[in-house]
């Protein structure tokens, strides 16, 4: 990887860990466990776009390490880890099919990381309890990843880098 | 704008699906019982109709389950999230409470009333 591109990356890593910090202090949906806005599939959907597939891995994973390392602790690493390989695979998927714009593909994305961090809540409870919970983490999912999506669909033809 | 047109079936797949979850999985009624769970193993089931406070002990700390007026609530505990605390107060059949970092699941049950609830439907 050439020094410039590694910049770049760094750069958007350090972006995508100030929107978890910042989706930390959210208190939104608290009464669900593992809702998140997934402010920082922002940053990774223009990755995906702009740098390419192994970068927003690469972005993703080390985003997800950074935080469970920084304010995070080894227990919501799962669930964060879960959500975002689930979310990733369904997103490289979904943009090699091609039929979406990145509006869509980050939707998938948003919903697929609540049910990725659903199903690991549900191996580690041993619960069915959680799936109570399923409607408002697909819903919660949706309306984030149209938000996250349609801003990302911008920086995606607005910004060269 | 074709990609737009696949976008919005996406959308609306899963807004329908999230509908579709909330129908089969809303709670159905006022609820009898909490039962309580610690790492997948039973530890208790009280009913909602005795005020009362119960401390339940896990590997990773306590919670407070207070039960009062007929509905359950976690009151107090020493998790990182306070999730759990913050879900507030659960009456109905099927709502649960959950504490993931001391993998204690508290639902409520329908109990003895859930038959007649459903020959009254
Ligand atoms: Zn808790």
């Amino acid at each position: 990887m050439e020094t410039k591109h590694l910049t770049r990356l760094g750069l958007l890593t350090a972006l995508a860990l100030a929107l978890s910090w910042a989706e930390s202090t959210i208190p939104l949906s608290v009464s669900v466990p593992g809702v998140k806005l997934g402010l920082p599939n922002l940053v990774v959907v223009f990755a995906l776009y702009r740098l390419g597939r192994r970068e927003a891995w690469l972005l993703s994973l080390v985003r997800v390490a950074l935080v469970a390392a920084t304010f995070g602790n080894a227990f919501s690493l799962w669930y964060s880890l879960a959500g975002a390989v689930l979310s990733l695979l369904g997103m490289t998927a979904l943009k090699a099919w091609g039929r979406l714009s990145p509006l869509g593909v980050s939707v998938a994305g948003g919903v697929l990381h609540n049910l990725g961090q659903i199903l690991v809540a549900m191996a580690v409870l041993d619960s069915g309890a959680v799936l109570a919970f399923l409607p408002m983490l697909l819903l919660s999912g949706t309306v984030a990843g149209v938000c996250v999506g349609a801003a990302g669909g911008i920086l995606v033809r607005r910004i060269r880098l | 704008m074709k990609q737009l047109r696949y976008d919005l079936i996406l959308i609306a797949l899963l807004l329908l699906l999230s509908a579709a979850a909330w129908l089969l999985l809303r709670p159905r009624g006022e609820g009898a019982v909490a039962v309580v769970t610690v790492d997948g193993a039973e530890a208790g089931r009280y009913p909602l109709s005795e005020d009362r406070t119960v401390w339940i002990e896990s590997p990773g700390g306590y919670n407070l389950l207070t039960i009062a007026g007929g509905a359950a609530a976690v009151t107090e505990a020493d998790c990182g999230d306070h999730t759990c605390v913050r879900t507030g107060e659960i009456r109905l059949d099927g709502q649960s409470i959950i504490c993931l970092p001391h993998k204690v699941v508290i639902t409520v049950e329908g109990g003895e009333a859930d038959g007649v609830d459903l020959s009254a439907h």
